[in-house]
């Protein structure tokens, strides 16, 4: 009897260790939320909610208003959606639907060699290829054809909410692309089978059949994307321009969130700038985590519980 | 709608499916032709071993990021390995109620987290207090970066093995513990070293929590109380410099650092492949 007790003993202990790691995380998420509230305080006093549509940033008056950055990081992460989510999607529908067996792997596996290329690489390659590619053959015919609409006014430099929305695009692509696809995996064979079976060609089983199935989840697999554009940082900062500014067009310089914080954060040498920029990463913070949040409780109502996505990471 | 329609539409979809996909892949192969076309022939031994030359001077190496990149990658590993894998073996073997809920959620949210902001924490933890940058705050943030992904890793790999195994264990009058910790873990070792290993390249590539916690730093060094180099700190600084010589060694340095998340992300597969080859 002894050692059944002392076996219990020994087996409460390891449960607790074990609770222990596991607790971690939730106060991982209040510590990050409690460090951010709290150096954000004094900018939260002085400025209040105006802080959020109010434009003008100066550190020598030292008067702080963040709706440039919060519109750009909104609009270069919505331009990366709008290029990425057909890519990703035809990535998810070709790798489930239409590609030969042997095919599967080797593109799958470069799919996923894309989200483990670093940021600050993705940023560099901005700089040197896609920004003079933009500007050769890209830039002049989006003229020709839709100069006359505000989003293409102005000269075009290079650092633009243009190449900041195109690279992130790039970025995202593998993130949407293997949920979306674990997700078409999710969805069962006999759904297929019974729209071919009914006469539906091999794209009309998939539109009417496969996708109505897993559109909670792959709307998912949109917003988590959408997560990953907002926060991304070092490969944005590269090629967005980072000028306090809104404007409409997309070959205009523009800022992000991120990049305030990894551009600005070091020469913050005051107490209401750094603050202030303490604001914008709370911001951040608690914008990302809503989105994250939304996109994980559709993803798992499709394929509940599984760690999805996570071979992406 | 005519049969001929239905078909060429769903040939022309078709088409258009297998044109975006290999658009994307493509994206990936240009990325890595360029890496190689401009950053291999800056690679040679001077590169792997001299520190940077001043600004505006021609040759001089990375080696002192190369080896910062390893000691802050390396004590950010020390630190989150133990609570990640711990957090994924709570999952996997407690995780059924309540608090897994909670944990396994959380995890998740975390996942996404912007690494500018985990950078934030680490300053107002390590660097603030101490008034001076150094790698340790940086190798804070990278592990806190780490751990969410290890967790949900770890819970994966461990709920493959077999129940069977657990039971035969419980049965010859294992206890709980022991159990978890020879039989079960053992068995998903290869998927563990796995997560631990993906883990690792994807901060061994982190640059936005390092640029106010670790800094930069243009000499070698190894003590961890001081500002460090690393790779991707390199890349950035001398991507956006002005000089010709520092794009070369930007572009060197991106296809090194390439390389490496490369062969660790290749290992990690070839380990799953000893283990799961059957179960994967």
């Amino acid at each position: 009897m002894t050692s059944l007790l002392g076996r219990d003993r020994s087996d409460r202990v390891y449960r607790r260790v074990l609770t222990g790691f596991a607790l971690i995380l939730p106060s991982l998420i209040l510590i990050i939320l409690g460090v951010l509230f709290f150096n954000a305080l004094p900018a939260l006093e002085r400025f209040g909610p105006s802080f959020l549509w109010t434009s003008t940033w100066d550190p020598v008056a030292e008067v702080y208003g963040a709706a440039p950055m919060i519109f750009g990081t909104l609009a270069s992460s919505m331009l990366a959606l709008l290029i990425a989510v057909p890519l990703a999607l035809s990535v998810a529908i070709f790798l489930t639907e239409f590609s030969p067996r042997w095919l599967r792997q080797p593109v799958a596996f470069l799919v996923e060699l894309l989200a483990a290329i670093p940021s600050v690489v993705y940023g560099m390659w901005g700089i040197f290829v896609l920004i003079p590619f933009l500007r050769s053959y890209v830039v002049p015919p989006l003229k020709a054809l839709f100069g006359w609409t505000p989003f293409l006014q102005g000269v075009f430099y290079g650092n633009s909410l243009l190449a900041g929305g195109v690279i992130l695009a790039i970025m995202v692509v593998p993130y949407i692309a293997a949920v979306s696809r674990e997700v078409l995996l999710a969805v069962p064979a006999s759904q297929r089978e019974a729209a071919l079976a009914m006469g539906a060609t091999r794209w009309e089983a998939v539109r009417s059949a496969v996708l109505p199935y897993g559109r909670a989840g792959l709307i998912g697999a949109i917003i988590l994307g959408l997560g990953r554009a907002l926060g991304e940082t070092m490969a944005v900062t590269m090629v967005i321009g980072n000028r306090h500014d809104i404007s409409l067009s997309l070959l205009q310089p523009a800022y992000t969130m991120a990049a305030a914080i990894a551009n600005e954060f070091s020469e913050a040498t005051t107490a209401t700038y750094q603050s202030a920029l303490m604001e914008v990463g709370l911001l951040l913070f608690v914008l990302t985590v809503t989105v994250n949040a939304i996109a994980r409780i559709l993803i798992w109502r499709v394929a509940r519980g599984a760690a999805v996505g996570s071979k992406a990471l | 709608m005519s049969a001929f329609r239905r078909h060429l539409t769903s040939r022309v979809m078709t088409a258009l499916v297998v044109v975006l996909s290999f658009t994307a892949v493509l994206a990936l192969l240009l990325i890595l032709g360029n890496l190689i076309a401009k950053g291999a022939s800056s690679v040679d031994w001077a590169f792997f071993t001299q520190s940077p030359v001043p600004a505006g001077q021609s040759g001089g190496g990375v080696a002192n990021a190369i080896v910062g990149t390893a000691v802050i990658v390396g004590l950010a590993a020390l630190i989150g390995v133990p609570i990640g894998v711990g957090a994924g073996m709570y999952l996997a073997e407690y995780g059924g109620g309540r608090l897994g809920f909670l944990v396994r959620f959380i995890a998740d949210v975390l996942n996404g987290t912007p690494s500018i902001v985990v950078g934030i924490v680490g300053w107002t933890f390590i660097v603030k207090p101490t008034s001076h940058f150094s790698a340790l705050a940086g190798s804070v943030a990278l592990a806190i970066l780490m751990i969410p992904m290890l967790a949900r890793t770890t819970e994966e790999m461990v709920r493959l093995v077999p129940n069977s195994l657990r039971e035969a264990a419980l049965a010859l009058g294992y206890a709980r513990w022991r159990t978890a910790l020879k039989i079960v873990a053992r068995t998903a070792m290869g998927g563990i070293v796995t997560g631990c290993l993906v883990g690792i390249a994807r901060i061994a590539g982190e640059t936005a929590p390092l640029l106010f916690t670790a800094l930069g730093n243009l000499n070698f060094t190894l003590n961890v109380n001081q500002p460090m180099q690393t790779l991707s700190l390199q890349i950035y600084v001398y991507a956006t410099g002005p000089f010709d010589e520092w794009h070369r060694l930007a572009w060197a340095s991106a296809l090194v650092l390439m390389g490496l998340v490369l062969v660790i992300s290749l290992a990690a597969r070839w380990v799953t492949r000893q283990r799961y080859g059957s179960i994967r």
